[in-house]
């Protein structure tokens, strides 16, 4: 059975993950400290997903707007997801929380701003 | 004074002005090539007279060549030959440096300079450099005992064997020296005009005509202190050419931690090993090592080189064994403007009339600037016929830096104005107030070099890594421009390259599969 | 800055209980812990213009897993602890520096709301953070020109004030700072061209060199350095070259360039402790930071410091941990000093760093009468390990008696480990000394 040697993003432990995939499916996974590891093994062998983290420009001067996916979205997204928050516009005042952008991209992802602005 | 006090000097105006090509051609009975120390003190003593006066100055500020990147030391005089412009000029400038500093309110301190023997063999040579002193009129010349020494500088390496002791020597803040004396010249009329540099340059007899990257520029009088450059300015001028090579010098500069190791100018004596590397305080306190010396082709060549760096720590050790490695806040380099007859170059020129040179002033030039500054203006000035000035304004006096106030007057200050209870350079305790007043004065600050030169601010430990952005938005709101048009030192050396979320990025898909090999780094 | 007029700016207390210096997430910690704790005479002072500290230019996830169960960005993070903050309405001032401070805990700030004021604390704590090694304090050679500066100012540039330093980027170093502004860089379209690190290993923690550098195929070069910058007036490239690994000199036969418009610098942290020489408080050469005892006091009484000035830590998680206990000792000692003849007479023991152990806290352990530690009571040891080690065991020994021992997976220097010491398994008698070692073969030696 193949095997992958993967490092868990999980945490700051940074796990090293031994993975043995069959079929494209996980049938075991060594290394985990936590089940946070095996979530993780499993979403990178089949569907890699990132947290994804960015800003977006509030008018001409002033502090950006820090915003993050709410989950994990697909590896794949990661750049047409901070397109999609380039593009966003805000309205002012916002609040640590509060949705950006709803189902970014179609996906069950909402961007959400870290801070609170304005 | 009431006069001085009528003008508000405007960052934002200046900044406009000093970008701008002229508006037609340019005339002045005296024009200044080079805004370094040298022809900063010039202009300043021309401006004593009734004359009309330019300085061109190809960088964003004064005292971005030479006169900012070098060992800051106000030599006594002993070193150079008896007779020599070197000698005469250096003994005269050292008996004017205080005054002068005093009057423009530039840090100036006697610190004393010590020629160190590093062994006994040397202790000749120290006689010698005393007996050369006293003809060249240096007063305050002594030799002392390896006690003697010691007790002064108790942390000299242990080969020290005696040193000859210069009481006159002392240390001064170079580029302080050159803005203040820049600023004190704008007071009384001088036209200072940056980013201006000289191209060809033709004389017709009785006009010096010169084509600038700003427009064009007349003269009767043209003052070559174009450093490194001054071959260049002089040999389109006249059929005795000079030749001036740039002599690099590298240095290291210590955290003020360490600022009470040595309170004299420790010099090395010269040996057939070499000119061996100084030791110095600095007026604010750090501590400095250097120079090396490196004949180079390119003019504008200020780069430290791994080589020459570790040159210093060698041969600095014998000074001080316990140099403590880990208290670098920064290393640099300056050049000499070496000229083939290893002397300064002073006067007019025999076949030009009408072109005074300041060519080939390397050390003691620093030194020496207060005296050239004197005997050259009033050269030119006598060419001129031109009369004195019946009022002359009083220098510049920027507000007193808050690392230098006493608790009570930290107090007053920032009861008058919040803006001086505003750290903005934590390591050197810069405020806000002074950041801003550093922008509207005469010669105000441009770019974020000459905020530092003129405040300290980013002058620290922690290099700027603090007060950047800070720095930045203050001179994008007072000059009124971008912060992505704000230099490090002018021209090219922009700082910020744009904003967020601008940038077209290339459509390139995160590494497909990077994680599955697990930790693939290369290791050769 | 408010609009206030001087003349009407309130004036601070010439007396206070507790003042902690800094607001980032050490002096929040300490705040609400000290609050909590029945300590309502206090100041936070912080220089930033807002509270936070640097986990405001920390847009990334990454913080509060141990603390809050959940995986938050630096702002949230820090917005949580405000919101504590505030809640409690503990009194904090924004804008201001702390220009002196002595041994008898006599403190000079000022701000511009507040002008120069002299407050005489109960106690201190120092939670003033640290900051970054510039390119000056490496001696790198070649030109100075723009386009050369630390990680976090280049952070502080791009996610708080929304410009950014470059577009064609090297950083040098691979602390956490770097590897996490190398995918913002890419993120924000720059091309990051290499991360290159003189050891053998990365200084950042590994999920950061997967998720930051390995994610968007950016080499990280080990073993390598950057031996010149080129550029007048802009950078315009840096030599990179191998390193010997034995001696960490450049191989020049190694050397390549690499063209790019901005160096970003990586190169390690150095606790700010300024104002705590200036208190007279001794520091440790291994940490750079104070030295303290196990309530995280310093030598100099009253006095205690917690977070990045005490010892740089790689979770923000930790450093609220470490400082609530900073923030309860605080308390706790100005409780005895209210009732001096209680002071029971304490016992100092020395730890030592043994083999394979930098950077120790606490350094020494203070024993007062040993019925008064609760049994289960726990003190946490933190140390990096010199090299890293795969399956190394951690030992702590009194007097040379081994009462501790755990195996760890692996250990890097990158990673700072947290050993919690049991006051219980404290030998009864008298104890010269404790020891920390790392048993294990190191992977570089």
């Amino acid at each position: 059975m193949p095997e992958r040697d993967i490092i868990c993003i999980g945490c700051p432990m940074g796990c090293s993950l031994n993975v043995t995939v069959e079929n494209g499916e996980v049938r075991s996974v060594r290394g985990n400290l936590c089940n946070r590891g095996v979530r993780y093994a499993h979403d990178e062998v089949t569907a890699p997903k990132r947290m994804v983290t960015s800003l977006i420009r509030v008018g001409d001067q002033g502090p950006p707007l820090s915003v993050r996916t709410d989950k994990p979205i697909d590896k794949a997204l990661i750049f047409p997801c901070l397109d999609a928050i380039r593009q966003a516009r805000v309205n002012l005042p916002v609040r640590r929380g509060d949705v950006v952008i709803e189902r970014v991209l179609g996906t069950d992802v909402n961007i959400i701003a870290t801070r609170d602005l304005g | 004074m009431k006069q001085q006090q009528k003008i508000v000097w405007s960052g934002a105006d200046e900044r406009k002005r000093q970008s701008k090509p002229f508006d037609g051609e340019k005339v002045y009975d005296a024009c200044i090539i080079g805004g370094g120390v040298i022809g900063c003190a010039i202009a300043r003593e021309l401006s004593r007279w009734q004359l009309s006066l330019g300085l061109l100055e190809m960088r964003s500020d004064v005292s971005e060549g030479t006169s900012k990147a070098n060992s800051a030391i106000i030599h006594a005089g002993y070193d150079a030959k008896p007779g020599s412009e070197k000698a005469r000029t250096n003994v005269a400038g050292n008996q004017l440096f205080e005054p002068l500093c005093r009057e423009l309110h530039v840090p100036f301190r006697r610190n004393t300079s010590l020629v160190v023997a590093f062994s006994s063999d040397g202790l000749a040579g120290l006689r010698e450099l005393k007996s050369r002193g006293e003809i060249n009129g240096v007063d305050g010349l002594s030799i002392l005992s390896q006690a003697e020494l010691r007790r002064r500088e108790p942390a000299i390496g242990p080969s020290a064997a005696g040193a000859l002791l210069a009481e006159t020597g002392g240390i001064c803040s170079p580029y302080e020296l050159t803005i203040a004396l820049a600023a004190h010249a704008v007071l009384n009329g001088l036209d200072l005009q940056l980013n201006c540099k000289v191209g060809q340059i033709r004389h017709d007899g009785r006009w010096f005509h010169l084509q600038t990257s700003r427009g064009p520029v007349r003269c009767q009088v043209l003052i070559n202190a174009a450093g490194v450059y001054a071959d260049t300015i002089h040999n389109q001028l006249s059929r005795q050419p000079i030749e001036i090579t740039p002599r690099r010098g590298e240095y290291w500069l210590l955290d003020k931690s360490v600022s009470d190791a040595f309170s004299a100018t420790i010099f090395q004596l010269p040996t057939a090993m070499g000119k061996g590397i100084l030791v110095s305080p600095t007026v604010d306190g750090t501590m400095l090592l250097g120079p090396t010396a490196e004949d180079i082709d390119d003019k504008d060549d200020v780069r430290t080189t791994a080589q020459r760096l570790d040159e210093i720590l060698r041969v600095a050790a014998k000074t001080w064994p316990d140099l403590p490695r880990g208290q670098f806040i920064t290393s640099f380099a300056g050049l000499r403007a070496h000229a083939r007859q290893n002397d300064f170059i002073l006067g007019e020129v025999a076949d030009c009339p009408g072109l005074i040179n300041a060519a080939g002033i390397e050390s003691p030039g620093l030194t020496a600037a207060p005296a050239i500054g004197i005997e050259l203006a009033r050269l030119a000035a006598r060419r001129l016929n031109a009369p004195r000035r019946s009022q002359w304004q009083p220098a510049w006096q920027p507000p007193q830096p808050f690392r230098l106030m006493e608790t009570e007057q930290r107090a007053r200050a920032v009861r008058d104005n919040p803006a001086w209870g505003r750290i903005i350079c934590r390591c050197e305790q810069v405020t806000e107030a002074e950041i801003r007043a550093a922008i509207n004065r005469p010669v105000g600050a441009a770019t974020v070099d000459g905020i530092k030169r003129r405040t300290r601010a980013g002058m620290g430990r922690c290099q700027a890594s603090f007060c950047t952005p800070r720095v930045l938005a203050i001179l994008s709101e007072e000059l009124g421009v971008s912060r992505l048009e704000l230099t490090k030192f002018g021209n090219g050396s922009r700082i910020l390259t744009g904003r967020i979320g601008e940038t077209v990025r290339s459509h390139e898909p995160p590494a497909a599969d990077a994680a599955a090999g697990g930790l693939e780094v290369s290791h050769d | 800055m408010t609009d206030r007029s001087p003349q009407e700016a309130h004036a601070l207390p010439s007396r206070i209980s507790l003042l902690i210096i800094g607001g980032g997430p050490a002096g929040l910690a300490a705040a609400v812990a000290a609050w909590d704790a029945g300590c309502h005479d206090l100041l936070i002072v912080e220089r930033d213009d807002e509270l936070g500290g640097i986990l405001n230019q920390c847009i990334h996830n990454g913080f509060g897993l141990h603390r809050f169960k959940e995986e938050l960005t630096g702002p949230e993070y820090a917005g949580r602890y405000i919101e504590m903050v505030r809640e409690r309405g503990i009194p904090y001032l924004c804008s201001a520096m702390v220009l002196e401070i002595n041994m008898r805990r006599e403190v000079t700030l000022i701000s511009p709301e507040t002008g120069l004021s002299q407050i005489r604390a109960g106690a201190v704590i120092l939670a003033m953070g640290c900051r970054e090694r510039p390119r000056g304090a490496l001696g790198t050679p070649g030109t100075r020109c723009a386009g050369i500066m630390t990680t976090g100012t280049a952070q502080r540039l791009t996610n708080l004030e929304g410009y950014l330093p470059g577009r064609r980027v090297v950083i040098l170093g691979s602390g956490d700072i770097g590897l996490i502004m190398a995918r913002r860089m890419t993120f924000e379209g720059a091309k990051v061209l290499a991360c290159v690190e003189i050891m053998p290993y990365s200084s950042g923690l590994t999920r950061n060199v997967v998720q930051c550098l390995q994610d968007f195929n950016i080499p990280l070069m080990l073993n390598h350095t950057v031996i010149d910058i080129h550029g007048r007036e802009r950078l315009e490239g840096v030599t990179i070259a191998a390193v010997n690994p034995d001696t960490r000199q450049p191989l020049p036969e190694t050397a390549q360039r690499i063209d790019c418009d901005t160096l970003l610098l990586s190169v390690g942290l150095i606790p700010e402790n300024e104002l705590s020489r200036m208190a007279g408080v001794p520091l440790s050469p291994g940490t750079r930071g104070p030295i303290v005892d196990q309530s995280l006091a310093t030598e100099v009484p009253g006095i205690f410091a917690c977070g990045n000035v005490l010892h740089v830590h790689d979770l923000v998680d930790e450093v609220s941990e470490e400082s609530a206990r900073a923030g309860r000792a605080a308390v706790e000692w100005l409780a005895r000093m209210k009732r001096p003849a209680a002071a029971a007479e304490t016992v100092t023991v020395p730890v030592r760093e043994g083999r394979g152990v930098r950077g120790l806290v606490p350094q020494y352990l203070q024993l007062t009468d040993r019925a008064s530690f609760s049994p289960d009571e726990t003190w946490p040891i933190t140390f990096r390990p010199d090299d890293v080690y795969r399956g190394g065991v951690v030992l702590i020994r009194a007097d040379g008696k081994l009462i501790q021992r755990r195996k760890t997976r692996i250990m890097t220097p990158g990673e700072m480990v947290v050993e919690r010491l049991k006051a219980a398994d404290l030998p009864a008698g008298p104890i010269r000394e404790l020891t920390v070692e790392v048993e294990g073969v190191p992977q570089h030696a």
